[in-house]
């Protein structure tokens, strides 16, 4: 079955104070598959990110998660399917142990304890930090703080995982052990990111905004090709695609 | 490190003593909030200038601090931290009330100095009560337990909330401080106009933390209720647990220990 999981139509936003965020945003994202939003500071990826959990309201268009249309009805179907990870965990992380935490979620959707108990596991054991469970939120390390926001999300068993900015503030080897943890995950997955060598790794598809609209969106190899197109958005190719300055100038000098 | 940096890890230090493990910490939350209960309103009851009988009381928290095995330097000096509100509280009784009441030897204690005393030492009965109850069972335990004794759902996770975003504050101001310093060199203490402007800045970056959350609460289906799967059993140990000190506190309450303690050495030395 491939139906399309995640579709945005004509998607305008306008803030309270009359800045237009979102323009004309239209897109499809289908079952599994993986994809970055990239763009300058204050292109409007997080403020489309929150439009696809319905915290906000569009000002014109309509949003369609699996075969549901986002309305005030099916908010709750809708704020299940789709989990949604925050850049910041201290401010997904709101519960006094990871334990309570992690079954935050599923609690709400009403689940009878011994399932609370086995999704919360599984969650933690998923993300590696089942040994955490009685910890308190402010005793654990950045890398561990996303790892455990990830888990309270993954504990509602979404089919599609948001995620605002999962590397920042992350070691290189915690950011490593990240990615590889997304990459063994089966959902569909909407990434905004500043980091391109992560998407290059993650993300089969790319989406590209600038101040509002989208400029470009296609295979996130022949995104990163168009330089132009890149420096236009205020981005960069990303390293992994640059070739090695220090083996290159030695070449040359050689 | 700041004074702030310091009541941070203090803070923290008293979340681990509740991670212990010992025949108080394992004990079900509601019934050590229900013998503490027991055990303040059992102090508080006396009359006001009630010194001697009041004594007897410091065998619970003696016997708590003994077999959690907690430190008792740290809380004493939790408890001697909060003290001076207590003695403010107090400290007119001896200009006011010039009553003489008791006399040892040619010495006249009056009305105040006595009720000065019972303040403190009922101070340092309840809050050293409060502080061993956080200190064996951890303060969202509690928060826990209140709500599944009754107590207005809102009020628990209020408490629980502010208990869990305190370390994220004292983080921020922390670091609030630490960049002001970094620029203010020879200043030692913030001016009032900055202070004011720190505050300000603090407050507007909370109401902003608040409407994130509150977004991370939603997209996790959050509907007005916090949930708990904690379950929490009664078994033999929390009777005999509550029986026990129930009978204590009612024991030293109602029965003159000290006076009996006195007469008798009082007739064994004539």
């Amino acid at each position: 079955m491939s139906h399309h999981i995640v579709e945005a139509k004509n998607l305008e936003f306008t803030y309270p104070d009359a800045t237009h965020a979102l323009l004309d945003i239209s897109f499809r994202i289908r079952h599994g598959e993986s994809v970055a939003i990239v763009g300058a500071n204050g292109a409007g990826k997080s403020t489309l990110l929150l439009h696809l959990n319905g915290y906000l309201t569009p000002t014109s268009g309509h949003i369609r998660i699996g075969d549901f249309p986002l309305t005030q009805e099916t908010l709750q179907e809708v704020r299940r399917t789709v989990g949604m990870v925050f850049q910041d965990p201290d401010d997904q992380l709101f519960m006094s142990t990871v334990y309570d935490d992690v079954a935050f979620g599923p609690l709400n959707l009403g689940l009878p304890i011994d399932e609370v108990q086995s999704r919360v596991t599984a969650a933690l054991e998923t993300v590696g930090v089942l040994g955490l469970k009685d910890r308190p939120p402010y005793r654990l390390s950045s890398g561990q703080k996303r790892r455990v926001a990830i888990a309270t999300v993954l504990s509602m068993s979404p089919d599609i995982l948001v995620m605002d900015e999962p590397t920042s503030g992350l070691d290189p080897q915690a950011r490593r052990r990240l990615i590889e943890m997304l990459q063994t995950f089966k959902h569909s997955k909407i990434i905004a990111t500043h980091d391109l060598d992560m998407v290059t790794e993650l993300c089969e598809r790319t989406i590209v905004m600038h101040e509002g609209s989208i400029m470009a969106d296609g295979p996130t190899r022949e995104i990163f090709q168009d330089e132009e197109l890149l420096s236009k958005s205020h981005l960069e190719k990303p390293l992994t695609m640059q070739g090695c300055p220090v083996c290159n100038s030695h070449n040359n000098s050689s | 490190m700041s004074r702030l940096d310091t009541a941070f890890y203090d803070l923290g230090r008293l979340d681990m003593l509740a991670e212990q493990d010992s025949i108080i910490h394992r004990l079900d939350p509601r019934v050590k909030v229900i013998t503490t209960l027991l055990f303040i309103i059992c102090v508080i009851s006396f009359d006001k200038y009630e010194v001697s009988r009041l004594i007897p009381f410091f065998i619970f928290p003696a016997l708590l601090i003994g077999i959690a095995d907690l430190p008792f330097n740290y809380l004493l000096r939790k408890l001697i931290l909060v003290s001076p509100f207590v003695l403010f509280v107090g400290i007119f009784n001896p200009f006011l009330d010039r009553e003489v009441l008791l006399h040892i030897g040619s010495l006249q204690v009056t009305g105040g100095w006595l009720s000065l005393i019972s303040i403190l030492l009922r101070f340092s009965l309840t809050v050293g009560a409060g502080l061993l109850l956080i200190a064996t069972t951890g303060f969202p335990a509690i928060c826990m337990a209140i709500k599944k004794l009754g107590a207005p759902k809102i009020f628990a996770v209020l408490l629980l909330m502010l208990y869990r975003y305190l370390f994220v504050l004292i983080e921020e101001s922390i670091r609030m401080i630490r960049a002001y310093t970094l620029r203010a060199f020879s200043r030692k203490k913030i001016r009032y106009p900055i202070f004011k402007q720190l505050l300000g800045t603090l407050l507007l970056r909370t109401l902003d933390r608040a409407q994130r959350i509150h977004m991370a609460m939603l997209s996790r289906a959050f509907t007005g209720d916090i949930k708990i799967s904690r379950q929490f059993s009664f078994r033999t140990q929390e009777f005999i647990y509550l029986a026990g000190c129930a009978a204590l506190f009612i024991f030293i309450r109602f029965i003159d220990i000290s006076g009996i303690l006195g007469k008798f050495i009082m007739e064994t030395g004539l």
